[in-house]
């Protein structure tokens, strides 16, 4: 596992097929892209993305498309420390 | 999360991997394992804990809540191909139940081994009935199926 250089920007997690974002920094948001609005459905390939990931006492980053070949459980949830 | 956390042995001989996403950043996941997730579940969390602050990954998975600004509780099953064959979104009260999720991983996979020639009838687990869509069986599953073997 590689260790990310840990920055203080405020991080996010980007879809791949999305358009660059207008700055560089790979830290910022790209939600305002409109081109990104994929929706996922059965039957259709998982959106690709990458994003800033906590894996065993370090910070390191995720690609969904990393995982082809293997079986995923992708779970959304509303946030830590939630009591559910 | 917990709940997952503590099958994770179980998915992992399954050969699922799992990833959890919340809006939350990586920093405040660490804390919330190392504070109370790990008190619930021997060794923590031993998947990753993705960090999507803007809710990018949400959207493009449909489960973005845009006047809460966090996302809704969505759960994917994708197969080896990176293909998603199903999912779960829930408001935030209710939560998963995972025996259910394991049940459908094991109907998944089971389904890919045989090439997609079976079908899994309602209530399938392994070692049940599976049905073999075909001409021969074009309305008489009642023969080889009923919902009293759910």
């Amino acid at each position: 596992m590689e260790e990310e250089p840990v920055g203080c920007a405020r991080v996010t997690g980007s879809v791949t097929d999305a358009p660059a974002p207008q700055t560089p920094s790979q830290t910022e948001s790209t939600a305002k892209h409109e081109g990104m609005r994929m929706t996922a459905r059965v039957g259709q390939k998982a959106p690709d993305f990458s994003a800033p990931a906590y894996y065993r006492g370090g910070f390191t980053s995720v690609k969904m498309s990393d995982y082809l070949g293997k079986w995923v459980m992708l779970c959304f949830y509303p946030g830590d420390f939630t009591f559910v | 999360m917990s709940a997952v956390a503590a099958q994770y042995d179980a998915l992992q001989k399954m050969g699922v991997e799992v990833l959890s996403v919340s809006v939350d950043s990586h920093f405040v996941h660490k804390m919330w394992n190392d504070n109370e997730l790990s008190k619930m579940v021997d060794g923590g969390v031993r998947f990753h804990m993705v960090s999507d602050q803007a809710g990018n990954v949400g959207r493009a998975y449909g489960v973005w809540d845009e006047t809460q600004g966090i996302e809704m509780r969505g759960r994917f099953i994708i197969d080896p191909d990176g293909v998603i064959q199903a999912m779960e979104v829930m408001t935030p009260p209710v939560g998963r139940k995972l025996a259910e999720t394991v049940r459908q991983f094991q109907a998944f996979q089971h389904i890919r081994a045989t090439g997609g020639k079976e079908a899994t009838p309602a209530g399938w687990e392994p070692g049940k009935a599976t049905l073999k869509p075909g001409p021969d069986l074009v309305g008489k599953v009642w023969e080889v199926w009923n919902p009293s073997m759910e």
